[in-house]
């Protein structure tokens, strides 16, 4: 499957194992961990939590992933997602892209973070020492996702 | 005389993260007018509710709406049995 929206955490090396499968064609892996940082907007932050659509996040994130195979030629793409609470240092996201040579695995791979961020339905909500808040949207992000169009 | 059509069609209308909290309401079924028609429309009727609603439903606040769990705008069209959810930016990834 290659979109998986979950709780558990996930093992780097062993899913772009899985990913490659040892296919001869591939030539390139390109990869990105998103993590949980310990600080945002200068406040420290003990812990995160991820809520999202259920009914739509897996069908939005599909289609950002077929978007980049019908941009790009590569082989195969992977999408993980976590929901919950997790801790700084935590894992949150990956995406992982496999294919011949590494300018279209390196590019599908930032349209699919950039796109991630931008329209897949989850919010963070993080706690710090004065209480929790709602993570709010950052214009970079938009910008980032920008480039992509046109 | 022709019998007036059964107008018994509603909507699903959800709410998430922050919108739901200050809202303090996750998803309700709400029998759908027949002159609301679009995603803007119906925006704009929930603001009639007035206090928190017209705030936070504001036409200045950054709200996103989906329809049929696909991203929308206001001027997408809806109908009866439709499954409309608002929500604030999305901070994922």
């Amino acid at each position: 499957m290659p979109v998986r929206i979950q709780t558990e955490d996930f093992d780097v090396g062993a899913e772009i194992a899985a990913l490659r499968g040892g296919d001869p064609a591939v030539g390139a892996i390109a990869s990105f961990v998103g993590l949980v940082r310990d600080v945002n907007a200068g406040d420290r932050v003990s812990e995160i939590t991820l809520e999202h659509y259920p009914g739509m996040t897996q069908k939005a994130v599909q289609e950002i992933v077929e978007e980049a195979k019908a941009r790009w030629d590569i082989v195969d793409l992977l999408v993980i997602h976590r929901i919950g609470t997790l801790r700084p240092t935590d894992q949150i996201v990956l995406v992982a892209v496999t294919g011949a040579h590494r300018g279209a695995a390196f590019a599908a791979c930032e349209f699919v973070m950039d796109y991630l961020k931008t329209r897949a339905p989850f919010w963070k909500k993080e706690r710090t020492p004065t209480g929790s808040r709602w993570v709010d949207a950052r214009s970079s992000d938009d910008a980032a996702a920008q480039r992509w169009t046109g | 005389m022709r019998a007036a059509p059964a107008q018994a069609g509603t909507i699903d209308i959800l709410y998430f993260a922050r919108l739901k909290e200050v809202l303090g309401l996750g998803s309700e079924r709400m029998v759908l007018p027949q002159a609301m028609d679009t995603a803007g429309a119906l925006r704009a009727h929930l603001r009639t509710r007035g206090g928190t609603w017209a705030v936070e439903l504001a036409a200045d606040k950054a709200v996103r709406v989906a329809v049929n769990q696909v991203m929308a705008s206001a001027d997408t069209r809806i109908h009866p049995g439709d499954e409309v959810a608002f929500f604030p930016p999305v901070t994922g990834g």
